[in-house]
């Protein structure tokens, strides 16, 4: 359990004002000024120590992703990207953030753009989110104003610009490198990998990529020491994360925990429990739609953090939880992620294009309880067909709830083929 | 220099390359749909997954970097499965309605799938349907078939630098489109025919009228433009079916135009199929070849040799072209010329007329001066090569002359000729690109070359290139020599007519001197071969001997017709703008009594008393050699020396104006292709379909 003098996101329900001068109120832009002076390697080397991992989905080492910009002489510009384009069905942390916490992720920014050598950052924002977006421009405006971001931003000596880019709605352009492809103004489509973004990225230039959470709790972390926020959670699973709670509980929510807390004590605790109580429990998707789900006996024991997931087969992702009580129609339920990947699928590559619509297909069928128990393991094919062999993970996104849904709810489905 | 392990083979391949290329070195095959050698990397179609060691995932080895101590598997379990996964989804929508597909017996899916798919499809629901598009008078399209590699989108952006085609949609949704209907406007479009891996863009012309194993194949050289593109002439019994382009790399690489790829049908209407003379009734009878010949013996008999010329047409062969010049000379005539188009080049040293740079050099040119040129026209390979630099080092183009659309920015300086004296003087802005280049180069075009004071604009062009570092000469300084100065022909027989001397000799007349000369009754006769660019109303009163394929200007007014054979119908010798000699084979016969050109003079010439030195194609290209000994060494660029040419002198402040007024018909076939017809109403000139 998270204490209260931990807690990062001390406003993450909007409680307070999101404006400068509450922010600061709240510590935002304490001496900022001095954790930039302390130098771009001392930056890197805490976010290394704080054992942050990157909170858009994959995990990545957030230190370790800085430090595969090239080294040495600036040749070409460097940019910083913040994904804001939070599309992840069961996910919406980023948007309390940017609705009520701006000031941290820009904060943020600032420090993780120094620590890069990037003087410019594009946010990258889900276009859907519109009083986001107003937020966020209204934040940065104060922050140039107040001298933060700009020439010389916080007396830094350091210049950064900070802008605001509005997608338009498509799930795709999260991913990193179509985002840059949509910044760059053209057709959302994940690029080729390598070369990695950091070192061709947006205009061809090294980019850093990360997601609003991570860059927001970067502050956070410089100010009071990567050693803390490491302390935090288990090991290989330092610190605080968003957890995002929905579906079947009495009480949604957003909540700021420990990385490591037991599902069962975070549905109970925060989420007001399983609706019906948590006997009336049939699965969780533990990470957002992408992740395999859980049945009811995994969920009794399986704590939140990046490895005890992987250990069951499942992923934190981004720690959207979505509950699903025995009400669930699961295939159907399952079925509606297909149809999701498969209209959010850009079509660029064939097992994406192909495979995701012979899914959503395939399980309508089972769902309405057509065809044979043969058809069952011909869909768990069609998902190993699909994993690892696109350009992107959309693919894995689509094939992993299906492969989920197969491995632990067979039985169901092939209760519905004998139509009983 | 990486060394990998592929299928337990090592190999050191240079920096750069893929692991799919560094396979091919080795001869390991592994299938593809969207990677093409001639454009960028789209990785999308994932059948060339192959197994990389420490990677958990498969590669796809079209775009993965060779690096040092890479291991990769290309038969792995895994990678078999992945294969036939793609290949699965591939299928799952396709039609497979390969009996009535053109693509048929040469379809990338079709092979693939034997030879890496599975037997049979577990897809059990509906395909999915995709509407046609309407892509103009040249591509037929099948979109159902579409595998959406992508392919003809980068053509189009790249090569052809027409961004016109995109992908709408997103994920099964996807499709392949002009965005808004609308023919595509590229002169290289059909090449998007030929790099689509399945059946869905076709040649709308050879749809359904053909099936791949019926025909022969005969390597040929492109005569509508003076680049020599490699091209295949397929053909069917006495019938070209379709023309399909050879890989060279050094002119043409995979692409043609559409004006050769889609004029064939012009090789069927309108075509001179017997001798023809003039009757008193001022009508064309069929004759015998030997009633014609006796016509013209009859005729030339009271004739001195200087009042005959001859003109030489656009498309004419070297063999033709000797054996005419051999017949002039005899008869004692000094008045013939190759050059229909005015052009006021090609009695100087050979480096003044050839295209020195070579078409292949352009890749290698940091600045290009256009000098009354309009290479998206008049040599679209050319320009493409030009656009493939640009996109390769955004090397800078500035142009003199009427400015167009050529798919690459280019800095238009102006019409005035006047521009290139202020740039000889120093004085024009364009002079700091021009003194910071280390290999620029310039292209004097046909808009140039054909104007009065076209020697003296060629002269200036070479004071340029002299002062400008155009040329660098070998040293030991410089180890690469470089010569930026071209000249850019629009004939195909052009370079290979000043090669052999078919110009004027002494007091001889040029073609206007001779269309003058004539229509003031001081040319008895004139002998055209091939020759239909000029204007005929001059001959009225002159004996017209025309000698070509088709019934055009020059047969209207011809007096006797003899009808020879289109370049399908003969083995011919042409020296393109490099001054490269290249061959071609003969596919198809001529119609009815037509014969090859060569063996028309060489037949003429007994019954004019003067028999020509030789007999069989053997002997007039053992004459071609006598009379230029380069024709000697085929396929290859036989740099010219710089040597001193020009004479200076004052050039007219006229502005340059287009040498081609249209790109689908400028020569007796295309004018009569019905294609090309369609190609001019509906893509030249914007007109809808139907």
């Amino acid at each position: 359990m998270l204490r209260e003098s931990d807690r990062i996101f001390t406003n993450l329900y909007g409680t307070e004002d999101w404006r400068l001068k509450a922010a600061q109120s709240r510590g935002d832009w304490d001496k900022t000024k001095d954790l930039l002076a302390k130098g771009q390697a001392w930056i890197t080397q805490e976010v290394m120590t704080s054992g942050l991992k990157g909170r858009g989905g994959a995990g990545f080492p957030t230190g370790k992703k800085w430090s595969f910009m090239p080294k040495g002489e600036e040749v070409t510009p460097r940019y910083l990207i913040i994904n804001a384009d939070e599309s992840e069905p069961g996910t919406c942390k980023d948007r309390d953030i940017l609705r009520y916490e701006p000031h941290k992720l820009i904060e943020g920014a600032l420090l993780a753009g120094f620590a890069i050598g990037a003087h410019v950052g594009y946010i990258y924002i889900r276009g859907e989110f519109y009083q986001e977006a107003e937020h966020l421009e209204a934040a940065i405006a104060e922050a140039y104003k107040a001298g933060l971001l700009g020439k010389n931003a916080a007396n830094s000596g350091w210049s950064f610009d900070l802008y605001v880019h509005r997608g338009a709605g498509a799930y795709i352009c999260g991913e990193e490198t179509a985002l840059l492809e949509s910044l760059e103004g053209r057709k959302g489509m994940p690029r080729l990998k390598p070369p990695f973004p950091a070192i061709v990225g947006l205009y061809g230039c090294p980019t850093i990529v990360n997601n609003v959470e991570t860059l927001a709790v970067v502050p956070t972390i410089l100010r009071r020491g990567g050693s803390w926020f490491a302390s935090i959670g288990t090991p290989d699973n330092a610190g605080t994360k968003i957890f995002c709670l929905s579906g079947h509980v009495n009480k949604p929510c957003n909540v700021e925990e420990a990385l490591g807390i037991p599902m069962k004590e975070l549905i109970e605790k925060h989420g007001g429990g399983v609706r019906g109580g948590w006997d009336n429990l049939l699965a969780v998707i533990p990470g957002g739609s992408s992740v395999s789900l859980l049945p009811k006996e995994i969920c009794e024991t399986v704590l939140m953090d990046f490895t005890s997931l992987a250990k069951v087969k499942s992923a934190l992702g981004t720690a959207g939880v979505i509950v699903m009580d025995k009400s669930t129609d699961v295939v159907r339920a399952i079925a509606r992620l297909s149809k999701f990947y498969m209209h959010e699928s850009c079509g660029q590559c064939t097992p994406c294009r192909e495979g995701t619509g012979w899914m959503w297909r395939m399980l309508m069928r089972l769902a309405e309880g057509e065809g044979t128990s043969k058809d069952i393991d011909q869909l768990e094919e069609v998902t190993h067909q699909v994993e690892g062999h696109t350009i992107c993970a959309l693919g894995d996104a689509a094939a992993w709830p299906v492969q989920g849904l197969i491995r632990h709810f067979r039985p169901e489905l092939e209760r519905r083929l004998r139509r009983e | 220099m990486p060394k990998l392990t592929i299928d337990d083979k090592e190999i050191d391949v240079p920096e750069g390359m893929t692991v799919l290329q560094a396979a091919e070195m080795l001869g390991i095959e592994i299938p593809v749909f969207c990677y093409h050698p001639k454009l960028s990397i789209a990785g999308n179609c994932r059948m060339c997954l192959v197994d990389m060691e420490h990677s958990p995932k498969p590669i796809a080895s079209c775009a993965m970097p060779a690096s040092e101590g890479m291991v990769i598997r290309t038969q792995t379990p895994m990678v078999k499965k992945a294969r036939q996964g793609v290949l699965e989804f591939l299928l799952i929508n396709h039609p497979l309605d390969c009996p009535i597909c053109d693509q048929g017996g040469e379809c990338d899916l079709q092979d693939i799938s034997v030879a890496y798919g599975g037997d049979s499809s577990r897809y059990a629901l509906n395909k999915r349907a995709v509407p046609d598009k309407e892509f103009g008078p040249l591509i037929e399209t099948a979109m159902n078939r579409c595998i959406q590699c992508t392919r003809c989108i980068r053509f189009a952006t790249e090569v052809a630098g027409v961004p016109e085609l995109g992908a709408t949609g997103r994920g099964e949704d996807m499709e392949i489109g002009t965005y808004i209907q609308k023919a595509i406007t590229s002169e290289l479009s059909g090449n998007m025919i030929d790099i689509c891996p399945v059946g869905a863009l076709t040649s709308k012309p050879y749809n359904y009228r053909g099936r791949s194993w019926e025909l022969s194949h005969t390597p040929s050289i492109d005569v509508f433009d003076a680049v020599g593109s490699a091209i295949r002439l397929d053909t069917r019994g006495r019938e070209v079916m379709r023309v399909l382009p050879r890989q060279n790399d050094e002119v043409n690489e995979d692409w043609i135009s559409d004006k050769v790829r889609f004029s064939y049908d012009g090789l069927k209407y309108q075509r001179l199929d017997h001798p023809y003379v003039r009757q008193k009734d001022g009508r064309l009878a069929p004759v015998s070849w030997d009633k014609a010949f006796e016509a013209i013996a009859e005729q030339l008999r009271d004739i001195p040799g200087n009042q005959i010329a001859a003109i030489v047409g656009d498309m004419v062969d070297a063999e033709a072209m000797v054996a005419l010049k051999d017949l002039m000379v005899a008869l004692g005539s000094p008045h013939i010329d190759c050059r229909q188009d005015g052009a006021k080049n090609g009695s100087e040293p050979r480096c003044s007329y050839l295209f020195n740079t070579t078409i292949a050099g352009i890749e290698r040119a940091d600045f290009c001066l256009l000098i009354g040129t309009n290479p998206r026209w008049e040599a679209p390979l050319i320009n493409a090569r030009i656009r493939k630099n640009y996109l390769y080092s955004g090397f800078p183009v500035a142009l003199v002359g009427p400015s167009h659309d050529l798919g690459y920015p280019v800095d238009s300086l102006g019409s005035d000729p006047l521009i290139l004296e202020e740039i000889l003087r120093g004085h024009h802005p364009i002079i700091s690109l021009l003194k910071t280049a280390k290999r620029p180069m310039m292209i004097v075009g046909p808009g140039a070359l054909r104007r009065e004071d076209g020697a003296t604009l060629l002269c200036l062009a070479r004071q340029v290139a002299d002062k400008y570092g155009f040329i660098h000469q070998r040293k030991t300084t410089i180890p690469d020599p470089w010569n930026g100065f071209n000249v850019l022909h629009t004939a195909a027989s052009r370079v290979g007519g000043f090669d052999l001397g078919l110009l004027p000799g002494p007091k001889g007349y040029d073609v206007k001197g001779m269309l003058d000369a004539a229509a003031a009754k001081k040319l008895k006769a004139i002998y055209l071969l091939g020759a239909d660019e000029i204007d005929m109303a001059s001959l009225k009163s002159t004996f017209v001997i025309y000698q070509g394929h088709h019934g055009d200007r020059g047969a209207s007014v011809a007096d006797v017709v003899l009808p020879g054979a289109a370049y399908t119908e003969k083995s011919g010798t042409y020296v393109n703008t490099e001054g490269r000699v290249q061959r071609s084979l003969k596919a198809v016969s001529p119609p009815g009594d037509a014969k090859e050109d060569w063996k028309i003079i060489r037949a003429l010439s007994e019954k004019l008393g003067h028999t020509l030195p030789y007999n069989t194609l053997e002997e007039v290209r053992a004459r071609l050699v006598e009379a230029n000994s380069l024709f000697e060494e085929l396929d290859t660029v036989q740099r010219a020396p710089w040597l001193p040419f020009g004479q200076e002198g004052k050039i007219s402040s006229e502005s340059f104006t287009a040498a081609l007024e249209s790109f689908y018909m400028t020569d007796s076939i295309s004018r009569h292709s019905i294609t090309m017809a369609k190609c001019e109403r509906e893509i030249a000139q914007g007109a809808p379909h139907g």
